[in-house]
């Protein structure tokens, strides 16, 4: 036990360091006033968590929520055949999980930047369906809500699949066997058995999905451009452009806090079934 | 009248990649009949079992039931439902979601309120009803088992399959079990296709077994044909323990020690409560030292070392 907690101690400090000290830091900035260049100032003050209720502000929350649940149910519809696929693919099994991290292995924004390349206007995509004459104007495939979300699920697929596939390799075969042998159809057996026993898998995809989606601004920055304003974008902009970094301190554990009543609802429900 | 056969395998083959696991086999099964295959792990049993379930294709073959071919149809569209080794139950329902779990796909379902009355007819059956709203993690091993019985029995299908359904219960209970379900199956009279690798679980609960090997059928016949009239030395060794003189297999209980016979050493003594186990070798048989077993009454006193006399009454002899 001794040796247990002595194996922690490094995990334990490098959190401290890096996760509470910084959230205290941006709890602290939350309630004190901006500075004229940037920066806080005293005196403490909770203006910046009344400003929250602006109708401006709730707006983009419910837009990045629902680009968020979006890529995330896109996820979950992509990313259950191709883990099933896997699950069952029997001595290829890791050559196509390899396959799945395989993006991993170049940089987010490299890849983000990638998929600029492709759906510009005079980007791959939009070039060959003219050279091709199947349209004449460019197709306005960028910087728009849907670019937004392509951008996510593609980067957020592997996520998904790769707990998935973890809770599909156990099934147990015979349970599909044996609701076929009681009379259901393929269908009725993903519905009936394969899908409930997927549940803690699913449940697992889904948050490690939703909640980086519900915090993006990279994707949305680069593929949304300036019309997809989404929350992890606007806490961006209180640190830069607006400099005005109390609010986006306010902000930001707003957006925290609602992940994590999301997390908890998601846990009570998952432990209610099991 | 013979009785109707209900089941018919008519030359059904099953090759995999590597090895035939059925070579050749047609069986008749009987309505209403508690039917055996038994047989060595690997024999082939379990895979004439999953070909009537319809989780495999004959590779050659045709598998009829109630006069209608099925072999090409998928599981969910046969009368038939399995009981499976490790009883398969879905551990995210409960004892009556599991029991209920394959009423709503059969044909004509309609009414909702006889579902209940018969998930409770037959939960009832196995005495499980006070344990309808438990999960199967919740049961044990021998409750389990009921559970997937019930499962399957509650569709009424033409055949029930058991895939040995008493392999994961402990000896003692094993053998209630046994009794339970022969007596199930006389209640309900549902046909049973029973695939066993123990020989005292077919011979006990069967009308009617058939042996197989090595993927092919050995013999077809009453628990009493196939134990006293083995056609094969397979068979004869495969049901008990056999004594082979000149050819001859005489079975140890049919074995006497007496003053005259054949002339042999007994070598060893072994008491097992209800009898004693004698280990003898011949002392001038057709070959000589040929080993030959003896199962007596626990009161006899042998010691190794003794000569003795052995013999058996003609109609005891096996000829394969």
């Amino acid at each position: 036990m001794r040796l247990r907690i002595g194996f922690l101690a490094p995990t334990a400090i490098l959190m401290a360091i890096t996760m509470l000290a910084p959230l205290a830091i941006i709890v602290v900035y939350s309630l004190l006033t901006r500075g004229a260049y940037g920066g806080v100032e005293l005196p403490w003050t909770i203006e910046n968590f009344t400003r929250l209720w602006d109708p401006v502000y709730g707006i983009i929350f419910v837009r990045s929520f629902w680009i968020a649940a979006v890529a995330t149910a896109l996820c979950l519809v992509l990313g259950f055949p191709l883990a099933m696929f896997i699950a069952r693919s029997g001595s290829r099994k890791n050559l196509y999980l390899s396959l799945v991290i395989l993006p991993f292995w170049t940089s987010f924004l490299i890849r983000t930047y990638a998929w600029m390349f492709l759906l510009r206007d005079t980007g791959i995509i939009n070039s060959a369906l003219q050279a091709l004459r199947i349209i004449r104007e460019p197709l306005p495939l960028l910087y728009n809500d849907g670019a937004v979300i392509l951008g996510l699920v593609y980067g957020f697929l592997p996520f998904m699949v790769l707990p998935l596939y973890a809770t599909l390799e156990r099934l147990d075969p015979a349970l599909l066997e044996a609701a076929a042998d009681l009379g259901a159809r393929p269908w009725d057996t993903l519905v009936r058995v394969t899908l409930p026993l997927c549940a803690p898998g699913i449940r697992a995809g889904a948050i490690l999905v939703f909640v980086p989606c519900l915090g993006t601004y990279l994707t949305s920055d680069l593929l949304g451009g300036s019309k997809t304003v989404l929350i992890g974008n606007l806490v961006q902009n209180q640190f830069t452009a607006s400099r005005d970094w109390p609010f986006g301190a306010a902000l930001s554990l707003a957006l925290m806090a609602i992940a994590m009543v999301l997390l908890f609802a998601v846990r009570r429900r998952g432990e209610e079934l099991l | 009248m013979p009785p109707e056969t209900l089941l018919d395998l008519r030359h059904v083959s099953k090759n995999f990649a590597t090895q035939r696991a059925v070579a050749d086999v047609s069986l008749e099964v009987p309505r209403g009949a508690f039917f055996s295959l038994l047989g060595p792990s690997g024999c082939g049993k379990t895979t004439i079992l999953r070909m009537v379930a319809g989780f495999e294709t004959p590779s050659s073959g045709e598998v009829w039931l109630n006069g209608q071919r099925i072999d090409a149809l998928p599981p969910y569209h046969r009368n038939v439902n399995t009981v499976f080794q490790s009883y398969a139950l879905f551990p995210h329902l409960t004892v009556q979601g599991n029991v209920e779990f394959g009423l709503v796909h059969k044909k004509g379902h309609k009414k909702v309120s006889d579902d209940i009355n018969r998930v409770l007819e037959v939960l009832k059956q196995v005495r499980l009803e006070a344990k309808a709203s438990r999960k199967p993690s919740e049961l044990s091993g021998g409750e389990r088992q009921r559970v997937a019985l019930a499962r399957a029995i509650v569709l009424q299908p033409d055949v029930l399959l058991l895939d040995e359904p008493l392999s994961a219960l402990d000896p003692q209970l094993r053998k209630q079990v046994r009794g339970e379900l022969r007596d199930l199956q006389r209640r309900v009279g549902v046909t049973f296709l029973f695939v066993t690798h123990d020989q005292e679980e077919a011979l006990s609960m069967s009308d009617q077994i058939a042996v197989m090997n090595a993927g092919a059928l050995e013999q077809v016949g009453t628990p009493r044909e196939i134990y006293t009239a083995p056609r094969t030395r397979f068979v004869a060794d495969f049901l008990g323990a056999m004594n082979w003189i000149d050819g001859i297999g005489v079975r140890p209980e049919a074995v006497k020690i007496s003053a005259q016979g054949r002339k042999a050493l007994v070598t060893g003594v072994t008491y097992l409560g209800s009898f004693c186990h004698i280990a003898m070798s011949l002392v001038n048989g057709g070959d000589g030292g040929e080993t030959i077993h003896a199962q007596v009454a626990a009161g006899c006193a042998f010691t190794p070392g003794q000569t003795v006399c052995v013999t058996w009454n003609p109609e005891d002899e096996v000829r394969v």
